[in-house]
């Protein structure tokens, strides 16, 4: 199989994402009310997480539980921005020291803190949406992928980095707002982001950058990069052999993963409207890596899926059973990993198989057939609803 | 796709006689019940003969074991308002969210109640954070939210009414007791480390150096959930504070006082005045571990008047004789009675017209005594003293007079 070819997208593909652009785009707005519809738009901001943990995790290999890090940092700058731009002096005159944040007066600060004060503009807001976070990933890439550190150890140590981060933002609470994080955020350069009409602008914006990233992905993962990324996963030693520097491809996949959480923090403190610790430690982390699994970790749009399902359902079992919800969820992912392994997408694939045998089985075959997907090998990452089981998870620890 | 399924709690176990006369007071009420369009301008979730309320508390997570009493305590006095005949003539409903202990989800519900479900009022919250969270969506959505717990104040919102104390009632009369009783003039402060503690131990400390003209000898913090107070504990004694003055929270009290009396560090060598155990965290800590030290609180079980009395007679009823209530279950008990209050002075649902009719309410049927909404949103109320005694319940040895609210305290800031 040529790699012109392998670029190319199949029509399930193409289809997959024409229906998850649909789905978002146009069914959800339409079915639902703007409170629920913001909601909606909350959980897609997890899913640039899990699409990013399809990329690390499922194809990658490598196991991420800190992506709650990434997630929190790009909320935090945005947060940074939107809190000063709410702590004008006539709002915060009722403080010790006015146009400072309100946490801040409270902690006995008596002016802004240097690496706040490039906060104030909006341009550098995104740069370091992005920036802080990058940086973060790379340089624990580095460290940890140079020295080949991989499998669960390099899990631990993500956790690790979520714990840290966590207790340091509680614990510095002058500079971070503290366990109550960055809260009452009101307008983005004059604009009320809490009315109605910003609500629905944000989950557009929002909903095409997912798609945008599912797209980007997808298109990496098609490319001669992710074919190699597949190998490393599978065989590392073989590619590191064959001359690549091994490393350095993870930490390109594990920075791509990390931006992507950055940008869905970032969209979500634009929607919720603000940003707490809460969604930079283990827990979340984890709950992250549950929302792509559930959607099927070799799937991007399964990923999507998967966090719009296990959000809804927490939601919605909350809103039912207020006192016994924790119990259900429980249920669903004892469920989830018992009987579907592969997630979501898990299910539509082997639905897939056994229609395309089905239709290989028939007396008078069409005349044009796709390949089935075993037919291409394991390294085909052709089609990410039809592509071959994969591995245990178990396989990828003990490697490494 | 998103199913809206809610669940209104009803009222439990409520014995036939009382059943039949709210039956009948209810319909009493109807026959002169104001009609709906009159007392709902704002398209709330009130019709004839019921209105409908939100309760948005942690039922799971860490918070759950502080903030269950609330739950009870708002629930039960519902309970009443309706076996009372309602409010306006009209049975109050309750449609209860989870918060979870997570601040965002907190949020979520917060809007939930609001613009989903309309509701009337919102009893709920206890940790600050949570009120933080929540505080820009009642102010967005036009909310009313009844806020149970004591805080470190510096917030006043128009869409909140506070019915615990803010942080100088509860600081200044028990600093002022201590000093005046104990002769006490080194304090050091102990608090775990957010918001609540070290707000108030910045109160403390400016009414400690400023009008006490005592020294603060040490200021620490632990993070929450802290249980090695070892270093601590040799620090203070090598500083031999007349008062260790403490801001310790939640679960690590149990670890604190455990701790302390191992050291040797007891009643009768050492005075301990604490804003931040009461009834409730006695039950984890255990009477022994904090036999003879003091509490600054607004209310405790063992009140002797005939409110309180009736109150927690009732709320044993219904919740089991073991049962303890805190000064924050009692805080909460009375935020149903005041929206009440509020509601029937101002003839109508309308958020707007019941924040419009708050201030000056006055609940003279409050466990605690006496309580009055000032303009400010909080509640002029008494700060007790109480000393713990082994069995987990406190003896009250000081009262104070009744103390203005005053959340943002010139000269303390």
């Amino acid at each position: 199989m040529t790699i012109s070819k392998g670029m190319q997208w199949s029509r399930a593909e193409l289809a997959s994402v024409l229906i998850l652009a649909a789905v978002i785009l146009i069914v959800l707005p339409l079915a639902l009310d703007i409170f629920r519809l913001n909601l909606v738009g909350k959980y897609l901001t997890y899913a640039f997480v899990a699409v990013g943990l399809v990329l690390c995790w499922g194809y990658g290999g490598i196991l991420s539980l800190g992506q709650g890090v990434f997630f929190g940092l790009g909320g935090y700058c945005i947060a940074m921005f939107l809190k000063l731009e709410a702590s004008d002096p006539e709002s915060t005159k009722i403080q010790s020291t006015p146009g400072i944040p309100d946490f801040m007066d409270w902690n006995q600060l008596t002016e802004l803190p240097a690496f706040w004060v490039p906060f104030k503009s909006f341009t550098w807001a995104l740069i370091a949406m992005l920036l802080v976070p990058g940086v973060l990933a790379a340089i624990v890439g580095f460290a940890m992928f140079k020295r080949r550190v991989g499998g669960v150890y390099f899990a631990i140590i993500t956790q690790a980095i979520a714990a840290i981060l966590t207790i340091l933002i509680i614990g510095q609470q002058g500079y971070t707002g503290g366990v109550n994080g960055i809260t009452d955020l009101r307008t983005l350069h004059g604009w009320d982001i809490r009315t109605d009409s910003a609500k629905y602008i944000l989950y557009y914006v929002n909903a095409a950058l997912l798609i945008g990233a599912v797209i980007g992905v997808r298109y990496i993962l098609k490319s001669k990069l992710g074919k190699l990324l597949i190998a490393l996963r599978d065989k590392e030693e073989r590619v590191r052999f064959s001359g690549y520097d091994v490393a350095s491809f993870k930490v390109f996949m594990f920075v791509l993963a990390a931006l992507l959480s950055a940008i869905g923090g970032a969209m979500f403190t634009l929607q919720v409207g603000f940003m707490s610790p809460s969604f930079v430690g283990i827990v979340p982390s984890i709950e992250m890596v549950i929302f792509t699994a559930v959607g099927g970790r070799m799937s991007l749009v399964g990923a999507v899926y998967g966090s719009l399902l296990v959000n809804w359902a927490k939601t919605f079992f909350s809103e039912s059973f207020p006192e016994l919800w924790l119990l259900f969820m429980g249920g669903l992912f004892i469920a989830v990993v018992m009987y579907f392994p592969n997630g979501l997408a898990g299910i539509v694939d082997q639905f897939m198989k056994k229609r395309a045998a089905a239709r290989a089985a028939a007396p008078t075959p069409p005349l044009v057939t796709e390949p089935v997907a075993p037919a291409v090998g394991a390294l085909s990452p052709a089609d990410a609803t039809a592509s071959p089981a994969p591995q245990p998870l178990a396989d990828q620890q003990v490697r490494a | 796709m998103i199913g809206e399924i809610q669940r209104f709690t009803r009222a439990k176990g409520k014995s036939l006689a009382v059943g039949a006369l709210a039956l009948l007071a209810a319909a009493q009420a109807l026959a002169s019940n104001p009609p709906t369009s009159q007392v709902n301008t704002t398209g709330l979730r009130v019709t004839d003969t019921e209105v409908y309320v939100g309760q948005l508390h942690s039922a799971t997570g860490t918070m759950a074991i502080s903030e269950t009493g609330s739950i009870q305590a708002e629930q039960l006095a519902i309970e009443q308002i309706n076996a009372s005949g309602g409010v306006l003539g009209r049975q109050i409903k309750i449609i209860q969210e989870d918060g979870a202990s997570d601040w965002p989800t907190f949020a979520e519900k917060a809007k939930k109640l609001l613009v989903n479900d309309r509701v009337a009022a919102v009893f709920g919250c206890w940790t600050s954070a949570s009120r933080k969270a929540v505080l820009p969506i009642f102010e967005k959505e036009n909310g009313l939210l009844y806020y149970p717990t004591f805080y470190e104040g510096l917030e006043q919102s128009k869409n909140v009414i506070y019915t615990g104390q803010e942080a100088t009632q509860q600081i200044i009369a028990g600093l002022d007791w201590i000093a005046k009783e104990k002769g006490a003039k080194t304090f050091y402060l102990v608090g775990s480390d957010y918001i609540w503690p070290r707000t108030s131990n910045k109160i403390a400390r400016k009414h400690i150096e400023n009008v006490l003209k005592g020294t603060v000898v040490g200021e620490e913090y632990y993070p929450l959930g802290h249980t090695q107070f070892g270093s601590l504990i040799n620090k203070i004694k090598l500083k031999k504070p007349d008062v260790i003055y403490s801001i310790v929270v939640g679960g690590s009290n149990v670890a604190w006082w455990k701790q302390l009396k191992a050291a040797g560090i007891t009643a009768d060598k050492q005075t301990i005045l604490t804003i931040s155990v009461t009834e409730d965290e006695v039950l984890g800590i255990g009477g022994e571990n904090v036999e003879g030290f003091y509490s600054a609180m607004k209310y405790f079980q063992s009140l002797d008047n005939e409110n309180n009395k009736k109150f927690v007679a009732a709320f044993k009823a219904k919740y089991g004789p073991n049962a303890v209530i805190g000064d924050v279950t009692q805080a909460a008990y009375l935020g149903p009675w005041l929206w009440k209050a509020a509601v029937e002075k101002a003839g109508s649902f309308d958020v707007d017209k019941v924040v419009a009719a708050s201030p000056g309410i006055e609940l003279t049927t409050a466990p605690e005594g006496y309580v009055k909404i000032h303009p400010n949103h909080h509640l002029w109320s008494k700060t007790r003293i109480g000393v713990w005694q082994r069995n987990g319940q406190a003896k009250v040895i000081f009262e104070s007079d009744l103390i203005e609210p005053d959340p943002f305290p010139k000269g303390y800031q």
